[in-house]
């Protein structure tokens, strides 16, 4: 094997701007999303097998673990869409100035928290609406 | 002025680089993970839509929400086309962050065995699901 020579300092040094970090949280939530699609074949397979596997599915989703599996997967999944569609439009031509990679930017991460709220709004609308009437 | 009596200057950026590359595969790659990309778009928006209320339904109704034709088949296409987009984009990864060649290639080849058999699961429990709600 090689000697290991010294490296100047990188990751450790450059500053950290918006083009960098939600290129690699791109890269973060594809990856991220290749395990969720995993996890959704296993649903459907459940749902296959019958009802008793199922049911057993349905008591892993409910348990605050999967709660939160199923959270981080809907945050991955609406920052990569959004993030996805920015660079689709990129690849047409738009948004490639300074300016334009910034605001369409900060647009993404906004459109993922708003979406990533409401989704769960509507999921579970009816234990909100229990809880504002009670 | 531009010399319109030149071929080449009428060759557009894509058609430059098709064939470039030791694989000659590049360009064909990065088409396909657009295209799929594309065709994801709405297919995540519908699923997700759908799979709001089929993922707290009972077994009776999940099933049924798969059973139907649009559901089924938007599964389907999810299936196909999302295995496919993430085989693309965790073959760049792999590339990315393996330099050894051989460690490489198997990971490669792994990555692509799971995410072929995973596909495959998904499309015949999708099947299953659908045929067997319209035998009972």
């Amino acid at each position: 094997m090689a000697q290991e020579r010294p490296i100047s300092p990188h990751l450790t040094i450059y500053k950290m701007q918006i083009t960098s970090v939600m290129s690699i949280s791109h890269r973060l939530t594809g990856a991220v999303l290749s395990g969720g699609g995993l996890l959704l074949v296993a649903w459907v397979a459940a749902l296959a097998a019958g009802a008793e596997h199922f049911a057993c599915m349905q008591t892993l989703i409910i348990h605050p673990l999967g709660q939160l599996v199923l959270f981080g997967f809907s945050l991955a999944l609406y920052y990569h869409l959004f993030n996805g569609i920015r660079h689709l439009l990129w690849d047409f031509g738009y948004n490639l100035s300074i300016k334009g990679v910034e605001r369409t930017g900060y647009v993404v991460i906004a459109a993922t928290l708003i979406l990533t709220a409401v989704t769960w709004l509507i999921a579970y609308q009816d234990i909100w609406q229990e809880a504002w009437q009670g | 002025m531009q010399k319109s009596s030149s071929k080449k200057a009428m060759r557009s950026p894509l058609a430059k680089a098709r064939g470039l590359g030791s694989a000659r595969h590049g360009v064909g790659h990065w088409w396909m993970q657009r295209l799929t990309a594309m065709g994801l778009v709405p297919l995540v928006a519908y699923v997700m839509a759908g799979l709001l209320t089929a993922v707290r339904a009972d077994y009776g109704d999940a099933a049924s929400w798969l059973a139907s034709p649009l559901n089924a088949v938007a599964m389907l296409l999810l299936f196909g086309a999302g295995f496919y987009h993430a085989a693309l984009g965790l073959q760049v990864i792999i590339e990315d962050y393996i330099p050894h060649e051989t460690r490489r290639l198997i990971v490669l080849a792994l990555m692509r065995l799971v995410m072929t058999g995973f596909a495959v699961l998904g499309l015949f429990s999708i099947l299953v699901v659908a045929i067997g709600q319209r035998i009972i």
